[in-house]
């Protein structure tokens, strides 16, 4: 049942992005339903995964590289919807379904993902809270980096006077870049509260570690935005930025793996 | 029951005809409801905006119906119907309905605004009691097929005209234009359609830049702006967001070795460029600059006629979703009545 919603819940993704595809192709000016449709099934289907893996583990599956990229897709697009809807940003759907899918599919070709599924004592509230925030905030420079594509397909169209499908149905630059800042900082606040409940979660060494890493993705999401706030380059070079770090973010999930390993 | 529809358009009749027979958007209830009430006709409802007069009619009897409509359109208007008029019984009519209400036969392709006025005469009939059974539903499945044309096709796709085109691209720049300052440098005519334009979606001030300051006041009065002497107008450039240019000058007023310093002070703020002018006013090279978008009349012109042939090579694919709401309804319309009893 586990592994069904699992696979469900890819192909979901899979559908909502060639829907969009089919869509755009074929001109439709709301190529979104389908999509949005697609994408919820998929996220019903993903929170059961979760939910089952949970009880079958005793605690918030986070145990591995292939529960963690599962996760992460789950907060990606939970945050779609939630930020999706907020901006209006119909397309976002689109974008958001090929990196949720290919997550997914990542995470069920890792060793992990065919490991025996144990039971294991809770690491405790804070430890849990702290790694639970901490891919939520993961989801939101997910979608950072998503808006960030956009923003770059988006400027580059305008630039070179290519007003394709993409472009009628791409929102203007101006909402993607506000969109990309907000979503940027509710990730970044996220993963400082997730931090501080790192620092409640005690000394052992394998937290130090953790921590480390952690604040490895913080300073440079720091970084970015205070740059932002001081706005001494374009958005295009902000958008393009936001996308390098969210893969740097992404590396850091191998090391936070190894860690796991070596515990 | 038979519908019959009796019109004039712009596509056959001159706006000197069509203004004889045009009705005031305040009378169209109350005419449609008098001609409802003569002897043989059901239900009307007459369509009537400047590019076309129409009657929709139900009744028992199409030719005789249309006798009457005819008869009654020509008194109205105090002369003879002549070959301006079209005439269209059975599912003619419905077609031509459906058509009308999304956008197909209006003189710029896929346009949504004829829906709004269809509507609004709509209401006007049913307000004044003119409408019934067929009528009713007839015209609710033509705001039903507009509405799939609309959103199903590519029928309201691309700007179709030089203003209409500025519009979309500063659109997909700002987003609403209601924060976007405007300056108009020269005094053209292309270049005050396409400020009139962008005001209409909301732009917030008009600045007018012209050697000859009188002309720069004169359509900046026009426009409700502000007019700059000419050798000023990047003085107020910080706060500018659209650019259009239309100067008579044999050389680029614009060049990028100007504006390059000038964006460098507002990096997050994009700007938007419209050349109008011929020669250009702008160095073709600033669009290389971050944030800066450039269009020259070219490029305008070259999107308008895109927008146009995308829209009419969707016109088979509506025309084919009109087809099926109009053999649905036909089939709907020969259904006899249920009986209350």
């Amino acid at each position: 049942m586990e592994r069904a919603c699992l696979l469900a819940s890819t192909v979901c993704f899979f559908f909502g992005f060639a829907y969009t595809m089919y869509a755009l192709g074929a001109r439709m000016l709301r190529p979104s339903r389908g999509s949005v449709f697609m994408m919820g099934a998929g996220f019903v289907l993903l929170t059961e995964f979760l939910h089952l893996r949970g009880r079958a583990v005793g605690r918030c599956p986070l145990t591995n590289l292939f529960e963690v990229l599962i996760f992460l897709s789950w907060a990606l697009v939970l945050l779609y919807f939630v930020v999706g809807g907020t901006y209006r940003l119909s397309l976002l759907g689109a974008f958001t379904a090929p990196l949720a899918f290919l997550l997914l599919s990542v995470a069920q070709l890792l060793p992990s993902a065919s490991a025996p599924v144990l039971s294991r004592p809770s690491a405790g509230f804070w430890p849990e809270l702290h790694a639970a925030l901490a891919l939520v905030a993961y989801g939101a420079f997910a979608l950072a980096a998503v808006a960030g594509v956009m923003y770059v397909v988006q400027e580059k169209l305008l630039k070179k006077h290519r007003l394709n499908s993409f472009f009628h149905i791409l929102p203007p630059i101006a909402e993607l870049s506000v969109a990309l800042q907000r979503v940027m900082l509710a990730g970044f606040t996220l993963l400082t509260i997730a931090l501080l409940a790192g620092l409640l979660a005690g000394s052992p060494a394998f937290y130090k570690a953790t921590m480390l890493v952690s604040g490895f993705v913080w300073a440079p999401y720091g970084v970015l935005l205070w740059l932002r706030w001081k706005r001494p380059f374009s958005p295009r070079r902000f958008a393009w930025l936001a996308v390098g770090a969210f893969v740097l973010a992404l590396s850091t999930l191998g090391a936070l793996n190894f860690l796991h390993i070596s515990r | 029951m038979e519908i019959v529809c009796l019109g004039l358009s712009h596509k056959t009749a001159p706006i000197e005809v069509r203004e004889k027979f045009a009705i005031g958007d305040s009378h169209l209830g109350e005419i449609s409801a008098v001609l409802a009430r003569m002897a043989g006709l059901r239900e009307a409802v007459i369509v009537s905006t400047c590019n076309r007069v129409e009657y929709y009619v139900a009744a028992e009897d199409g030719s005789e119906a249309l006798r009457q409509v005819e008869a009654f359109a020509a008194e109205r208007a105090q002369m003879p119907m002549g070959d301006s008029f079209f005439r269209l019984r059975g599912d003619s009519g419905i077609r031509h309905l459906f058509r009308v209400a999304s956008g197909l036969d209006s003189m710029v392709i896929g346009e949504t605004e004829i829906l709004g006025q269809v509507k609004k005469a709509y209401l006007s009939a049913q307000t004044g009691g003119a409408t019934s059974r067929c009528l009713n539903k007839m015209f609710q499945r033509a705001f039903n097929v507009a509405k799939e044309v609309r959103t199903q096709t590519g029928i309201t796709r691309g700007a179709v005209s030089v203003g209409s085109v500025a519009v979309e691209l500063a659109e997909k720049i700002f987003g609403k234009l209601e924060h976007c300052n405007v300056m108009i440098l020269g005094a053209g005519e292309t270049a005050e359609m396409t400020a009139r334009s962008l005001q209409s979606r909301g732009a917030k001030a008009i600045f007018v830049s012209n050697r000859t300051y009188e002309r720069a006041a004169t359509l900046a009065e026009t426009l409700g702006g502000k007019a700059i002497h000419f050798d000023e107008w990047d003085v107020e450039f910080g706060e500018i967001d659209i650019l259009i240019g239309s100067t008579g000058a044999p050389h680029a007023v614009v060049p990028k070795a100007k504006l390059a310093p000038l964006m460098s002070r507002r990096t997050d703020r994009p700007l938007f460029c419209i050349d109008l002018a011929v020669p250009r006013d702008f160095e073709a090279t600033v669009n290389d600059l971050d944030g800066v978008y450039l269009y020259d009349i070219d490029s305008l012109q070259g999107i308008a006629e895109e927008g146009i042939r995308v829209r009419q090579s969707e016109l088979t694919r509506c025309e084919a979703m009109i087809e099926r709401h109009v053999g649905e309804f036909a089939k709907w319309l020969v259904t006899p009545v249920p009986s209350r009893e």
